[in-house]
């Protein structure tokens, strides 16, 4: 029998096919390594799958909605969300990669306004695959979104 | 147009540009003192400029002036709110509710399209650090079109800092909307963005790159001439590296084509040699007269101003 890395989660969400090595950005997108974040969340990182290597967050007693996941996608486009109650899928989803990206990403250009006034960054995606954004205020495209989030 | 706003020359199609530019050509007489119009008496147009500018902003508050409007403005960029920590989201919400219309110049790029989603009046982008400078890019297509009869069957060479060079970035994507053909000629370092190479692409732009103007001025209908903006380069010593590789002398023009125009922005520092003033081909200070009478057709077009072309 194989054995499983990750125990399995009664109540929650499970996030899987995260790229490999993105798990903590994930988290810290979804806002999980803030103090105030009581659930438990475990996370495998590097594990093997078909694709090469993955990682898999597992967060307990909380669902989250489609909004909050799909702010992943810039940087997991490949990640499932598994919505699962007494210890069964509820509902599986792919990540989405939204048309527009609000306050999520900093804008590479130095010279941008957004990085020297109180403002919320806006972003269209102007290529999902592979993911690029352009500044909705200076144009200059991000091509590592990875490297640029906030 | 009226009520828009224009923070990018893409905020245009041709036909607003072709329109504007027609309506310029009527506005000349005015610009020049030989009739008056009162066109836009009672609107009031705020000039909002956070750094430096000669004929951005005297050309708008004399365009202003001449439609019959009147003009508001602060004095000194360091004498403003934004000296004291007002944001500048803050202070176009108060500019925009003493106006008709903010004519913005601002050293960070994408200030005007900040301006434009917290004003409740059109906002003009008089230039956004090195992003765009859309009513320089009508002015030179208006000069562009008086000299050689259209815009479009002409080739432009564009010379000097095509990195840092708003005029530069608009003027190409209006260039390439026109479908004219057009050659970007800049050391390495100074060559045109990604982002705006990648806009031409995307238009089907007619563009080559090159880096003197030696190998392509026997081709040239246009040339047209910027500044290396030593103000926009974050290490000097790059600037140095580039300082004065471009200098046009009538020499060099005698290898151009027949009827070749040389414009410039302005200011010129030492880009184009000044025997070359007194030629045929200088059109850059007409260049610059012509920003009134465009101007005057722009705000009269976004302030809804009738009766005057």
């Amino acid at each position: 029998m194989k054995e499983l890395k990750v125990q399995p989660i009664r109540n929650g969400t499970v996030i899987d096919h995260i790229t490999g090595g993105k798990a903590v950005t994930v988290m810290r997108i979804l806002g999980l390594l803030r103090p105030g974040w009581t659930s438990t969340v475990t996370a495998a990182m590097n594990v093997p799958s078909s694709n090469g290597r993955k990682d898999i967050l597992k967060i307990e007693d909380r669902e989250l909605d489609a909004g909050e996941v799909n702010k992943i996608a810039l940087i997991a486009p490949n990640a499932t969300i598994n919505i699962i109650r007494e210890y069964e899928v509820a509902r599986k989803e792919h990540v989405q990669i939204p048309e527009k990206v609000s306050g999520l990403v900093k804008c590479p250009n130095p010279n941008c306004v957004t990085n020297h006034e109180p403002i919320k960054t806006q972003f269209l995606v102007v290529s999902k695959d592979p993911v690029r954004l352009q500044c909705g205020y200076c144009d200059r495209e991000v091509h590592e979104v990875a490297d640029h989030i906030v | 147009m009226t009520g828009r706003h224009l923070c990018h020359i893409s905020d245009l199609t041709v036909a607003d540009m072709d329109r504007t530019l027609d309506a310029a050509e009527h506005m000349v007489p005015i610009a020049q003192g030989q009739s008056t119009t009162d066109a836009a008496h009672g609107k009031i147009l705020a000039t909002l400029f956070f750094e430096p500018s000669t004929r951005t902003r005297l050309s708008f508050e004399s365009a202003m002036h001449r439609l019959g409007g009147n003009v508001i403005s602060v004095a000194d960029s360091s004498s403003s709110s934004s000296q004291k920590g007002e944001t500048l989201a803050d202070t176009v919400r108060m500019v925009a509710s003493y106006s008709d219309a903010i004519v913005i110049r601002h050293p960070r790029e994408g200030a005007a399209r900040l301006a434009s989603r917290v004003s409740r009046v059109p906002i003009i982008n008089g230039g956004d650090g090195a992003g765009q400078h859309p009513s320089q890019t009508l002015t030179d297509l208006f000069t562009i079109r008086k000299a050689k009869g259209n815009i479009k069957d002409n080739v432009v060479t564009i010379a000097g800092d095509l990195k840092y060079g708003r005029t530069v970035h608009s003027l190409a994507l209006a260039l390439a909307a026109y479908g004219t053909q057009m050659i970007f000629v800049a050391p390495e370092s100074l060559q045109v963005p990604a982002e705006t190479r990648a806009s031409l692409l995307a238009h089907g732009a007619r563009a080559r790159y090159a880096n003197k103007l030696e190998e392509v001025i026997a081709e040239t209908d246009v040339l047209y001439m910027t500044r290396i903006q030593k103000e926009r380069f974050p290490d000097l010593d790059e600037y140095r590296k580039v300082q004065g590789v471009f200098h046009v002398t009538n020499r060099l023009l005698a290898d151009g084509k027949k009827g070749i125009i040389v414009m410039h922005p302005l200011p010129r520092v030492g880009e184009i040699d000044q025997s070359v003033d007194d030629t045929p081909a200088a059109k850059y200070f007409e260049q610059a007269a012509n920003g009134v009478p465009v101007r005057m057709a722009l705000l009269a077009e976004t302030l809804g101003v009738r009766g005057v072309a």
